[in-house]
């Protein structure tokens, strides 16, 4: 175990509860709650999933996830993507970005763990 | 019967003897030596085709019933000749630059090549000399018949028809093969002018002839002859003035409008110089075929047995006195009268016939354009062919038809009236640039018909087409509208009433429907070019090759058509003239051509002035920059409209272009809007069902861990509370749909108010807020708790955004006219300048702070203060973040 998860979040409520719910199933939980510098925090932690917001101050998720995909492939880096706007185009855009697994807030915190163990195992 | 042989072979020998004339000019033409052809003594005695056997015969006879009144055939000519030179001149000069072919072509072209103008001056021209060709084998027919009395008492009338139609004949196969030789039909006809010439000499000869054997061989002397004279009746008669004055008008105008003169005078002059000559030359020889006129017919009343034929005392007489070979000279003077006139008058019809109705026809049958050239002249030779033969035909028709009874003259001038009604429309389109198409439509129509009804159809006697009631009482019984007493007019001689009526209504309404209508611009150009035709070319030679002109005008050309065109039509000017490349010859076609082409581009005068300009020889005429000013104004007239046009069209545009940016903006929006709102209401949703569940599914929480979660759902549960009444809020003031609380309150209270609402948080301890109470001790008469409402959102923004270590907000309030203004202004960093652009919108939220908001306050806020009358906004250059809100006084509240 110890499987490090980074999740990518600005609502404080939000990076709460997800951090609960994973560090209860033993998982090292590491949060970050800006977009602007995402891409290097991501980068320095080398986690094995990313959990990240679509709407984040300073740079959308979309973006950050673009740029990653630059240098990590979906095998590389598992990443997950939250929005709550869960409009169709979002899960087009996800999906063009490279995203592995596309969740519209609010979710069941049993369908969040799963679909976290399922990334990393695979 | 021999000495009808002996005239059928002498016949036969003339008229062989005018194709060896006809053919001799005509080689030497093609071999070059043509300037004997060119004299001005040809061209003169080619005019003497006026004189026909009408005047050959027909004046001793006019003079035998009527008197000196003859002499008003010969005095209209003379007239025109002596007096009018100049006004020919220009006549020819058109003739020549627009390369005429004919009257019918003069006046279509003048009147913007109007077909059917050609057509109708054609069949005019038809109408109008078919008699008089009738006449001319009437009188070769008489004229045989006077030999075959002579010889024979028994020569039937059978031989007389078949005379006429061997003449008939013969004339035809000589106009067909002198008169469409040329393949050019464009070219000039050498042979049968010099064959025409030989004929003037052959009957002014004969004429000469007979009144010499008259006056000294059979009355013996001048002096017998002036006694003979003064006691006949013919120095007496009645001289009527007004009959006089028509009859030298009316051969004054056929002079003038006939197409056979019109083809010598016009189409066949080689050198307008041959006028001068022909001025004095030809009334001279006018003179001289009068001269005898007078003693021949007075000595033949005297001598030849009463009831004799004046119209054939010519010939009659030298019989009577025995003197067959002068009879015989007398007989062929009589037959090249008519033969000339016959050639010349079908050569004429038949260019009109075959131009303006034929070629017509068949291009629009065949698809025209489409067939090369050569096929085209083919069928303009076969075409002028069979108009000669139709034209000879027609006229031995009416010969038969008509029986041939009436007297010469009669249906001479009937025939001269009819082709005079073609004199306003060439004289006003010679001179008078305001004449146009429908102007002359009009006035050869009006004096087609009143000729016809009045001098035509009552010609041919009593109850023949029009019946003897009408003509006495008028159609319908309308006596105003009887033939020959037009509105009660009576005691006019029928020929000076027709005279006067056609050609005056002819001429009035020509002018008035000229005058109410306007040109084309092929008219006005055609008009200029007829009217100004001296200033358009000097002399002929002066528009002759010059290339540096070429050059010039292939420059402007290119400037006002584009290259391509410019080039295109050069080329192919070139082409035709037979010069390669792209600079032909400035012929008076090609800049005639050019003219048109730029006339569409710049107008008819402008194009004329520029040509002329570049030409030269030709200064512009203040007429034509009248024009040219005139259509300028007219131009600049059309395009401002068109401006005005298209700037109302580009304004709809740009409305609509806007209406469907707004459309697809409030789209988007809408997208955005709705994408908005579901993040605002998902978020704190998330957190709430994240919570609860861990709240169920977790049994090991402590109780520290129980309590937070449970406020964080809470917290969120008041959040999304909040969003719901802030977005029905917004929702219900967008659509206008709020009822205002009007009520009345002291400013400084409701701040009291909302200052105590707002600061209810953390950290409200520490913000200081500064204030005057003087000033907001003002009574305000609006919906307190919508002003209330916006006070509280500016003044907890400003708690929770102010981003100083000492937070203070400063409430100013100034009055102001018939408003408050009330400022809010913080002493933070304040807003940058793109926020401020967007911070008034829906779910704008500034930078990264996030202060629990929807982020809707601001939009209900404007929203708010727009219902109330007034406005907020944020106010810059304020050091900190400043929001100005104003409001109308109560007054105006009141009224709302």
């Amino acid at each position: 175990m110890g499987k490090r998860v980074l999740l990518i979040e600005d609502e404080p409520n939000i990076i709460e509860a997800i951090s609960f719910i994973l560090s209860r199933d033993g998982w090292a939980v590491a949060t970050h709650s800006n977009g602007h510098d995402a891409v290097d925090v991501v980068e320095e932690a080398k986690p094995d999933l990313l959990i990240l917001d679509v709407m984040l101050p300073g740079k959308s998720g979309f973006e950050i996830l673009r740029h990653l995909r630059e240098n990590y492939g979906p095998q590389d880096l598992p990443v997950m993507m939250l929005t709550a706007r869960g409009q169709l185009k979002d899960r087009e855009m996800a999906e063009k970005a490279g995203v592995n697994r596309f969740m519209t807030k609010p979710f069941s915190n049993a369908e969040m763990l799963e679909a976290v163990r399922e990334l990393v195992a695979s | 019967m021999a000495t009808m042989n002996i005239l059928v072979a002498v016949c036969f020998v003339y008229v062989a003897f005018l194709f060896f004339v006809a053919f001799a000019a005509e080689r030497a033409a093609r071999q070059g030596r043509s300037g004997w052809l060119r004299s001005p003594m040809v061209y003169t005695l080619s005019l003497s085709i006026y004189c026909t056997a009408w005047t050959f015969y027909g004046a001793v006879g006019y003079a035998a019933r009527s008197g000196m009144e003859y002499l008003t055939i010969y005095i209209g000519p003379t007239l025109v000749m002596i007096g009018w030179w100049w006004g020919l001149r220009k006549l020819v000069r058109i003739g020549r630059t627009q390369r005429v072919t004919s009257i019918a072509d003069l006046i279509s072209s003048r009147y913007g090549k109007s077909n059917l103008l050609a057509i109708g001056v054609t069949v005019l021209a038809v109408i109008g000399t078919t008699p008089y060709i009738a006449l001319q084998l009437q009188s070769v027919t008489l004229s045989f018949s006077v030999f075959a009395d002579a010889a024979d008492k028994s020569g039937g009338m059978t031989d007389m028809d078949s005379t006429a139609l061997l003449v008939a004949m013969g004339l035809a196969l000589f106009t067909i093969l002198f008169g469409t030789r040329n393949l050019d039909v464009n070219e000039r006809h050498h042979g049968v002018v010099i064959a025409i010439a030989v004929e003037a000499i052959v009957k002014l000869f004969a004429l000469l002839a007979v009144g010499a054997f008259v006056v000294w061989g059979v009355v013996g002397g001048v002096g017998e002859m002036m006694a003979r004279i003064d006691a006949s009746d013919i120095g007496h008669w009645q001289m009527r003035g007004d009959r006089w004055a028509s009859l030298i008008f009316l051969s004054a105008a056929a002079f003038l409008c006939l197409p056979r003169m019109f083809q010598v005078m016009v189409v066949e002059n080689d050198d307008e110089g041959h006028l001068r000559t022909a001025s004095w030359a030809f009334p001279a020889y006018l003179m001289v075929m009068s001269l005898f006129v007078v003693p021949i017919a007075v000595t033949g009343l005297d001598l030849l047995p009463e009831g004799s034929n004046p119209d054939l005392f010519v010939l009659t007489l030298p019989l009577a006195m025995g003197k067959e070979g002068l009879a015989m000279l007398s007989f062929i003077g009589g037959f090249s009268s008519a033969t000339s006139m016959v050639i010349v008058a079908a050569l004429a019809l038949s260019t009109m016939v075959s131009n303006h109705i034929v070629m017509p026809i068949w291009l629009s049958v065949t698809g025209g354009g489409a067939s090369v050239s050569g096929d085209v002249r083919n069928v303009v030779i076969t075409s002028r062919r069979f108009s000669i033969a139709g034209v000879v035909v027609l006229g031995y028709l009416y010969f038969r038809v008509s029986g041939g009874g009436t007297a010469l003259a009669s249906i001479g001038l009937v025939s001269f009236a009819g082709v005079a009604q073609l004199l306003p429309v060439l004289l006003g389109g010679v001179f008078w640039r305001g004449a146009t198409r429908t102007g002359a439509f009009v006035g050869l129509s009006v004096g087609f018909v009143v000729w016809t009804y009045s001098l035509l159809l009552p010609s041919f006697g009593p109850d023949a087409v029009l019946s003897t009631q009408i003509l006495d009482q008028g159609p319908f019984g309308w006596s105003w509208l009887r033939p020959q007493a037009f509105f009660g007019i009576e005691g006019l001689d029928p020929l000076v009433h027709a005279i006067l009526w056609s050609i005056s209504l002819n001429g009035l309404s020509f002018v008035l429907a000229s005058m109410v209508g306007f040109p084309t611009p092929l008219e006005r150009l055609q008009g200029a070019q007829f009217v100004n035709v001296y200033e358009h070319s000097t002399t002929p030679q002066s528009w002759s090759g010059n290339a540096a002109q070429s050059e010039d005008l292939m420059i402007m050309s290119q400037r006002i058509l584009g290259a391509r065109e410019a080039q295109t039509l050069f080329e192919r000017e070139a082409k035709r003239q037979g010069v390669s490349g792209y600079l032909p010859d400035t012929t008076p076609d090609f800049l005639q051509a050019l003219e048109r082409a730029l006339s569409g581009s710049v107008g008819t005068a402008t194009a004329h002035a520029m040509i002329g300009q570049i030409v030269g020889g030709a200064s512009v005429s203040v007429e034509d920059l009248l024009a040219v000013a005139d259509e300028t104004a007219q131009m600049m007239e059309y395009s401002s409209r068109l401006e005005a046009k298209s700037d109302e069209q580009a304004r709809t545009a740009r409305q609509l272009r806007q209406a469907n940016e707004k459309l697809q903006q409030i789209s988007v929006q809408k997208d955005a809007f709705l994408s908005q709102v579901s993040h605002e209401l998902r978020t704190p949703m998330t957190s709430i069902r994240a919570f609860s569940e861990i709240l169920r599914d977790s049994e090991r929480l402590s109780e520290s861990e129980q309590v937070k979660y449970a406020s964080i759902i809470h917290d969120e549960a008041l959040r999304l509370t909040r969003l719901l009444d802030d977005l029905l809020d917004l929702s219900v003031l967008e659509n206008g749909q709020v009822n205002l609380n009007i009520q009345s309150g002291q400013l400084g209270r409701l701040l009291d108010h909302a200052i105590a609402s707002a600061l209810t948080g953390s950290g409200a301890e520490g913000f200081v807020i500064h204030r005057d109470s003087v000033l907001e001790a003002v009574r305000l008469t609006t919906d307190l708790d919508r002003l209330s409402q916006v006070f509280i959102n500016l003044i907890s923004n400003a708690q929770k955004y102010c981003d100083a270590d000492v937070p203070e907000l400063a409430i100013r309030v100034s009055p102001r006219d018939d408003r408050i203004v009330i400022d809010f202004v913080d002493n933070g960093s304040g807003i940058s300048k793109e926020d401020q652009a967007v911070i008034f919108e829906k779910f704008a939220r500034v930078g990264a702070m996030r202060a629990g908001g929807a982020g809707l306050g601001l939009a209900i806020c404007r929203e708010i203060m727009a219902r109330l009358g007034g406005s907020v906004s944020y106010l810059p250059g304020q050091g900190g973040a400043a929001f100005r809100v104003i409001l109308p006084t109560s007054q105006a509240m009141a009224a709302q």
